[in-house]
């Protein structure tokens, strides 16, 4: 029975193509069939954070159109064969994403895959709304900041709304990913604390991503971070989430990175991250 | 990681300009044209079907981007020898 999964937020820059490349690469790691879908059609980036955009032919406004067939617009990942990519057009605007042909798309991706991933583009306008429409559970992304954790909010209350699921009547599983913590900061009181979020927001935590300077690289590499650096403190966060998106409870806690290197250390690189 | 790899740890940051310029000077001059891929793809399957009788749906088509040369492959599967014949006879 597949999973449909849409990763929003309402903010831009939160780390929704990040969360969405880690879980989807994570789940596939773990032997899943999963698939990442761009929602940000115009704007898409989900490509280069996989390091597929050398191989993109076909897209989803392709699909939805009827104009390719969804295995041909479908992109495997050469490093996890059970991950998979459907790329959003960079030519078109949201507008030709037409509410009929993406649920017939989202219907063939059920079919195919244990997880279907949808990358949801910030705001809350038509793209934002078509990629939660069809979605089981939603990954609200948010930073400990105030405009993030505002925009969330208004993104929860859509998902209680504007969801098929929430429109037949049926509740809408949403799952709190804070990501860009710095927990030294949270202490001395600097920034928003896991708890002042999740009291604020009250859904449930899914993990707690950790900032990292292995973000930056993972994506710059084109590698989704649990590929790029399994054991470092992010693709360790992204690691425990996946497992409690497969209905795993496990202990929510901030990975520290073990091996900080001697010449990092050395020079604090972390003070001016 | 190894001992070696944590020795030569190349910075990430050359890789990603590389890919941005390769991807940035494709869609340059892509944007706002129809895509060539697609336009390729249409003329060669037309090209082909003129000849014998081709399932759309069992067309792959590859690309691969590179700096100097990109590689477009189109993999057609060609019918039995009964549909090849009764498609050259018509």
């Amino acid at each position: 029975m597949a999973r449909v999964i849409v990763v929003t937020s309402g903010k831009g820059g939160v780390g929704k193509t990040t969360s969405t490349a880690a879980l989807g690469a994570a789940l596939a790691q773990a032997g899943q069939n999963v698939v990442v879908v761009d929602f940000d059609v115009g704007l898409r980036n989900l490509d280069l954070v996989m390091g597929a955009e050398r191989r993109v032919v076909f897209d989803l406004i392709n699909v939805v159109h009827g104009d390719a067939k969804l295995p041909q617009a479908l992109i495997r990942d050469k490093r996890v064969e059970t991950l998979h990519l459907l790329p959003a057009s960079q030519t078109r605007d949201k507008d030709a994403l037409r509410p009929e042909g993406v649920a017939r798309v989202i219907g063939e991706l059920r079919d195919r895959f244990d997880w279907v991933i949808c990358d949801s583009p910030a705001g809350i306008e038509r793209g934002a709304t078509l990629a939660m429409y069809h979605a089981d559970a939603a990954v609200v992304v948010t930073n400990p900041e105030v405009s993030s954790v505002r925009d969330s909010d208004r993104i929860i209350g859509l998902l209680d709304a504007k969801t098929q699921r929430a429109e037949r009547g049926e509740t809408i599983e949403k799952h709190l990913l804070l990501t860009r913590y710095d927990p030294v900061r949270a202490a001395r009181g600097e920034m928003l604390k896991t708890e002042d979020v999740l009291e604020i927001l009250s859904i449930p935590l899914l993990g707690i991503i950790p900032d990292s300077q292995e973000v930056l690289r993972a994506s710059n590499l084109g590698i989704p971070v649990t590929l790029a650096n399994a054991s470092s403190s992010p693709a360790r966060a992204y690691f425990e989430a996946a497992k409690r998106l497969k209905g795993e409870t496990l202990p929510v806690t901030v990975p520290v990175e073990r091996n900080a290197s001697f010449i990092g250390r050395l020079f604090g690189r972390r003070a001016v991250a | 990681m190894s001992l070696l790899s944590f020795f030569v740890r190349r910075s990430s940051a050359p890789v990603a300009r590389e890919r941005l310029q390769i991807l940035l000077a494709h869609e340059r001059t892509v944007n706002g044209k129809s895509d060539l891929a697609a336009v390729l793809q249409e003329e060669i399957l037309a090209v082909i079907a003129r000849h014998m009788a081709i399932d759309r749906d069992k067309v792959q088509v590859k690309l691969d981007r590179g700096p100097a040369v990109s590689t477009l492959e189109i993999d057609i599967e060609m019918p039995a020898e009964p549909a090849l014949l009764a498609a050259a006879r018509a």
